[in-house]
């Protein structure tokens, strides 16, 4: 009886942990950390097993796969649905994949800069997981607003000015963002009367004509919403410098936000505009195409233009997002499932890779008074006497040839996302180049410039990180940098985890594979929520036999 | 009805728009809840508009639900409300912290002209 409700754990245990450390102020620092490490611990093996449920039905997923789950047992589409399947499963373990090494690392000094820390981490992730799970648009939109509000406080997270300033854009950019995501939402209310997205994929097909006008506009407003949390081009011009601006593991957090923005657009895209969508099957294609292209573009630019290495960071978050939206521009089209398998791979990868990359940010430029003038301006700001912050370096083990250490690091991050062998933005970026050259059913042209993109975006990001490397690394002669083995330790497992995703490359590829298919055919997602029984409605178990 | 809402949502939006794209942070916030305004009317209209009808229907028995207006958008309204309200204060908390590191209310931390 447990394992079915399990599904909504991963929303539960970070939310729970979150408000159970908001009652003890931030003397109990290692106690919050280690309970915090514990619920993301919990989240990744429960997560684990979400995938290895969602995998159930054979290599290729059919309705088996995809679980259920009625909150407060209403019957959908009345009550709020939670939805596991492949893609959602997933994301959830690339959320807790990523979320443990940055607790770590901002346990080794960032998380006592400011109050509610672990807290507002942890709240972020109830928002991240939340968002995945979710099959109910307005559940989404509360789920997007709380880990949109666990953000601001983690932007503002060290405070100072630079992050105030971006933060003021951030919020407003997201504010106006979220009322859009509610006029599209009340849109579709209004023309279909649901709110649950596989109910909606059942109506589209039967549509009348003269409603889906209204529809389209509904869905285009809302995706604009989801574009702005993308990243994509033209809306994305607040992102660097927030990026930028945030604490090192904050930044890595923020890597996976922006592809929550991407995994709505995927998820509503296949499931309303996907080839049951009648009339309506591949409604804004071309635009995400071209959009897509345009972030890769702008992010391609602003790596070369960029003179610090956290905007550039920033800014290879921007090429990510614009190659997964582009490719499921592509499979909207009619593209296939090769290349948006490919596109997953991809992601995974990249995700992975920025977030490492962001905490590397900040051990390179260490020398530079970065973090020594930050501590000084937090202690004044609140308070805290200085004799704490001085004992702060015996703390942890500092690590040898840290120069060393780092340089491969960073190298191995270059490699990946300029697409380079043996690392997985090499392998996804195959897949989704032979796919694309392969399929015949699109415009050659749109075709043929995507692939050139990517090609060419991977080579200015080697250009442009090549350049921050040998200004680092080489050329270089002030005192080593002192890097505790706490912050180092979660760089070196992320690096892990991207070269087992390298080794596991043709499980990997069958599990997206098997998800790009189960996203493609969208019955099993639009009926199965109507066959769910309401636990009410089902027999006991046999222990309990009736009178 | 229906005109004087379409026209109250037409001009809060508009006002609201307005006000997002000027530079002080105090007429960011403004056009924000303006806005925020207009979407909650718009919302609530998606309902449709029927005047008197409850939202909430008796318990058992036959209900026409023709002479129920629908209770839904404004359950949303509700949450929107919620929402929009405490991220608007947090905003305004922001406001307040660049206002004082900064010294000005301008949206980017300094004037123009400097």
């Amino acid at each position: 009886m447990i394992s079915e409700h399990l599904i909504i754990a991963p929303i539960l245990i970070p939310f729970v942990v979150g408000a159970l450390m908001l009652l003890y102020d931030d003397r109990q620092r290692q106690a919050k950390f280690w309970l915090s490490l514990i619920s993301v611990a919990a989240q990744l093996l429960i997560a684990v097993e979400l995938v290895v449920r969602a995998k159930t039905g054979g290599d290729i997923s059919d309705a088996e796969g995809i679980s259920f789950y009625l909150l407060g047992d209403w019957a959908a589409p009345f009550g709020i649905v939670l939805v596991l399947d492949r893609l959602a499963a997933m994301m959830l373990v690339l959320t807790a994949l990523l979320a443990i090494p940055s607790l770590v690392y901002s346990g080794a000094g960032w998380a006592r800069q400011g109050p509610h820390y672990y807290s507002l981490f942890q709240f972020l992730l109830v928002g991240l997981n939340g968002a995945f799970l979710t099959g109910d648009i307005f559940n989404l939109f509360v789920f997007f607003e709380i880990l949109l509000a666990a953000s601001y406080g983690l932007l503002l997270h060290g405070s100072g000015q630079l992050r105030v300033r971006a933060g003021l854009h951030y919020i407003a950019i997201n504010l106006a963002a979220s009322l859009l995501f509610l006029i599209g939402v009340a849109l579709i209310y209004g023309v279909t009367g649901t709110l649950n997205m596989a109910h909606l994929a059942n109506l589209i097909s039967a549509m009348p004509g003269e409603d889906r006008p209204l529809l389209h506009a509904g869905v285009a407003i809302l995706a604009i919403a989801f574009l702005v949390k993308a990243g994509s081009w033209p809306l994305n011009f607040w992102l660097p410098t927030a990026y930028m601006a945030a604490a090192a593991p904050v930044g890595a957090m923020f890597a996976i936000m922006t592809k929550v923005g991407v995994y709505a657009i995927l998820r509503l895209a296949m499931l309303l505009f996907g080839e049951t969508g009648g009339a309506s099957t591949g409604f804004g294609a071309g635009i995400l195409i071209v959009l897509g292209m345009a972030t890769i573009l702008f992010g391609l630019l602003g790596i070369l233009a960029s003179q610090s290495l956290g905007r550039m960071a920033a800014h290879s978050v921007l090429i990510s997002s614009g190659t997964v939206l582009g490719i499921t521009g592509f499979a909207l089209a009619g593209g296939g499932q090769a290349m948006l398998s490919g596109a997953l791979y991809y992601m995974v990868g990249s995700v992975l890779a920025t977030g490492a990359l962001f905490l590397l940010i900040e051990p390179m430029n260490r020398e530079d008074g970065g973090i020594a003038a930050m501590l000084a301006l937090t202690a004044d700001a609140y308070g805290i006497d200085g004799t704490e912050i001085e004992e702060v370096p015996d703390v942890g083990l500092a690590i040898p040839g840290t120069m060393t250490v780092l340089g491969i690091c960073f190298a191995l991050c270059v490699l990946m996302l300029a697409g380079l062998p043996p690392l997985p933005g090499f392998i996804g970026k195959i897949a989704m180049i032979q796919s694309l050259i392969e399929q015949s059913a699109l415009p050659a042209g749109f075709a043929w410039s995507f692939v050139a993109l990517l090609i060419v975006s991977g080579f200015a990001t080697l250009i442009g990180m090549a350049r921050i490397g040998i200004q680092t690394f080489w050329a270089n002669d002030v005192p080593l940098p002192r890097v505790l083995a706490f912050e180092i330790a979660p760089i070196i497992a992320l690096l892990v985890i991207l070269s087992l995703i390298s080794f596991k490359a043709e499980a990997m590829l069958r599990y997206t594979t098997g998800t790009a298919h189960a996203l493609h055919d969208t019955a099993a997602y639009a009926y199965g929520v109507f066959a769910t029984p309401r636990a009410a409605d089902r027999p006991d178990d046999e222990g309990e036999a009736p009178e | 009805m229906e005109i004087i809402l379409s026209a109250a949502i037409g001009i809060l939006s508009a006002s609201g728009i307005w006000l997002l794209l000027r530079p002080r942070s105090f007429q960011v916030i403004i056009g924000l809840c303006l806005l925020s305004y207009a979407v909650n009317l718009f919302i609530f209209s998606m309902g449709r508009l029927t005047p008197g009808a409850p939202p909430i229907m008796p318990k058992g028995g036959f209900v026409d639900p023709t002479r129920y207006a629908d209770p839904l958008p404004q359950a949303l309204v509700l949450t929107a409300i919620v929402i929009s309200f405490a991220t608007t204060a947090l905003f305004l908390v922001v406001m307040i912290a660049s206002r004082g590191m900064t010294g000005t209310d301008h949206v980017d931390g300094k004037e123009r002209s400097q």
